[in-house]
């Protein structure tokens, strides 16, 4: 009876998870942070979000055309998760168009050259977002303060589109941009300023908490992306191993350099809470295509992405190195995949197979 | 033997294309498409130094043993791309300050010893020539358009400084296709040159199967009438 059926090696259990699951679930997970962000930059980071996730959508039916594939992938909801993560990791007030063009760049470069979903061996979003920031490296790093949607400095409607699409006029964006705390201590370092002098004002661990700061889109507010990640590891769509390593990895040689220099490096916390650390960590970083398959993988995978954001972050050219450090690993997880093999059932790490000393049989 | 010549010519500037085909002599593409400018001076001193190579090795191809072949071409080479490199150090200096080590590197072009062996030592010197046009051209053709490619969108200028580096009267190609551009450095610095290669790999492979596909489509119809 056996020959009646076809060869097929496992998995033989599904577990009913399908793409478009998954993803709706990661949007769900993003969405706290994603709101807040833009409740907290007003219309033009609500501009800025809609055209990048349109562009996502359109730059995928593109390309799905162009090959002959089916569109059923479009309806998975990849594209516009890869335009979602990317739109969250962009100053606020950035121009449409830098949307559009990392959009095209994260889903024609970053996933269809190497044959669409599944088959690319780096993040779509972080491809592009390196893209954009070597290319365009004014627009990139133009933050702005805070303005809440119901605040009173809020950027009204007309005012919104001349700062996103440049529509009936100019706005001077100079007179409103604001350094984000890693930007500003970096340079301030650079002066020669220590630290408890530079960060002497306007910058507190509560507003990085919450997220009442000036930063990218959807990365400020720690409470949110630990709510979001917390759920997507509860759901265990995500599971803990690379964002605790990735956490640690910077935590651990934060907390080491800081003890021996508090002026000329930020305390750990500050590493843990500011920027992209948790966005990276648990949105970013945890992508199922570009990260290793074993839990011991994964953790070599989130600690080297730690570390590598730490060096970046205090010796490397750029305040923030969230994408380079996401790239970086991204290249070596065919090699992370190679080395830490999990053992065969009956062989050893090695790959013999184990001695057997036959029992009596009674 | 025109029409062989001809074929000559044909192959080598769009079949067997040097880069899009054959994927050879990558590194001067690469470094060297920038702008169309750059690729238009180096695609244009290739052709030279390739066209008096082949013509030399096969006049003296008869003399030339088997076993001394390579050595004896890489001297020819070496002699010719020399004279071509003093040419241009002393009639075109602003192209030869920008090209630099590029051109002495001919040398080591591998479509030039390429061709050598695997054409000029089997053929005459008249079609060897065709071949090494056809070839020189082809490259020519590639580096310019990966270059004007390239500086279109990451400057969003074409033939930028063309009269300066390739002499005045060729100052009409000078053009600004997008004003005021803030540029797209991307496309200019190194990974611009392998994506930009990478998709015009891509775009004659397409163009070669419709092609290819629209020959079938003519010529089944012929044959089922027999």
């Amino acid at each position: 009876m056996a020959e009646d059926r076809p060869f097929v090696a496992g998995p033989f259990a599904h577990a009913g998870r399908s793409t478009p699951m998954i993803m709706a679930w990661v949007m769900i997970a993003l969405t706290p942070a994603t709101v807040f962000g833009l409740g907290l930059y007003g219309w033009p980071a609500i501009f800025l979000f809609a055209t990048t996730l349109a562009s996502a959508v359109l730059a995928e039916a593109a390309c799905l055309k162009l090959a002959g594939k089916s569109m059923v992938t479009l309806q998975d909801g990849s594209a516009a998760l890869s335009g979602w993560i990317l739109a969250l990791t962009l100053p606020p007030w950035a121009p449409w168009w830098i949307g559009a063009v990392g959009a095209a760049l994260a889903i024609v470069v970053g996933k269809h050259v190497f044959g669409g979903l599944g088959q690319n061996l780096f993040n779509p979003a972080m491809v592009a977002r390196v893209a954009l920031l070597i290319s365009f490296p004014l627009e990139m790093t133009r933050y702005v303060a805070p303005r809440p949607l119901l605040g009173g400095d809020a950027a009204g409607f007309k005012e919104s589109m001349a700062i996103t699409f440049g529509l009936g006029g100019h706005v001077d964006l100079d007179a409103v941009s604001s350094a984000s705390l890693l930007g500003h201590a970096k340079t301030e370092l650079a002066r020669g300023v220590p630290l408890h002098e530079a960060l002497s004002s306007g910058f507190d661990l509560s507003s990085l908490f919450f997220g009442t700061t000036t930063g990218s889109m959807g990365e400020t507010s720690a409470l949110l992306l630990i709510v979001g990640g917390v759920t997507l590891i509860a759901l265990r769509v995500i599971s803990w191993h690379i964002p605790l390593a990735l956490i640690l990895g910077i935590v651990v040689p934060g907390a080491l350099f800081h003890a021996i220099d508090p002026d000329r490096y930020l305390s750990p916390l500050v590493h843990a809470l500011a920027a992209s650390t948790l966005f990276g960590a648990f949105f970013i970083a945890t992508d199922l295509v570009t990260s290793p398959v074993t839990r011991a993988g994964q953790m070599i995978y989130g600690a080297g992405c730690g570390v590598l954001i730490f060096i970046i972050r205090t010796w490397g050219g750029y305040p923030e190195g969230m994408a380079f450090a996401v790239l970086l690993m991204n290249a070596g997880t065919p090699l992370i995949d190679r080395w830490v093999r999990p053992r065969i059932y009956g062989r050893d790490r090695k790959g013999r197979p184990l001695s057997v000393t036959p029992r009596e049989s009674k | 033997m025109t029409a062989r010549a001809l074929a000559v010519f044909k192959d080598g500037l769009w079949t067997n294309n040097v880069t899009l085909s054959q994927k050879l002599a990558l590194c001067p593409l690469l470094a060297l498409t920038s702008t169309a400018t750059n690729g238009l001076g180096m695609g244009l001193a290739t052709t030279a130094c390739l066209v008096m190579t082949n013509v030399a090795i096969s006049l003296v191809r008869g003399v030339i043993t088997p076993q001394v072949r390579i050595p004896a071409f890489i001297l020819v080479i070496a002699g010719i791309v020399t004279l071509v490199d003093m040419l241009i150090n002393a009639y075109g200096h602003e192209l030869y300050k920008v090209l630099g080590l590029f051109i002495p590197l001919i040398v080591t072009n591998c479509v030039i010893l390429g061709r050598a062996e695997a054409f000029a030592s089997r053929n005459g010197p008249s079609l060897s020539a065709c071949d090494a046009l056809g070839i020189g051209l082809g490259f020519t053709m590639s580096l310019t358009g990966i270059g004007a490619i390239r500086e279109i969108l990451g400057s969003g200028t074409l033939f930028a400084n063309a009269s300066l580096m390739l002499g005045a009267p060729l100052a009409f190609l000078e053009t600004t296709i997008i004003p005021d551009y803030k540029g797209f450095l991307l496309m200019i610095l190194p990974p611009g040159g392998f994506l930009v290669l990478g998709f015009a790999l891509a775009a004659k492979r397409v163009f070669d199967s419709r092609a290819s596909r629209r020959a079938a489509s003519v010529a089944a119809p012929a044959s089922a009438c027999h």
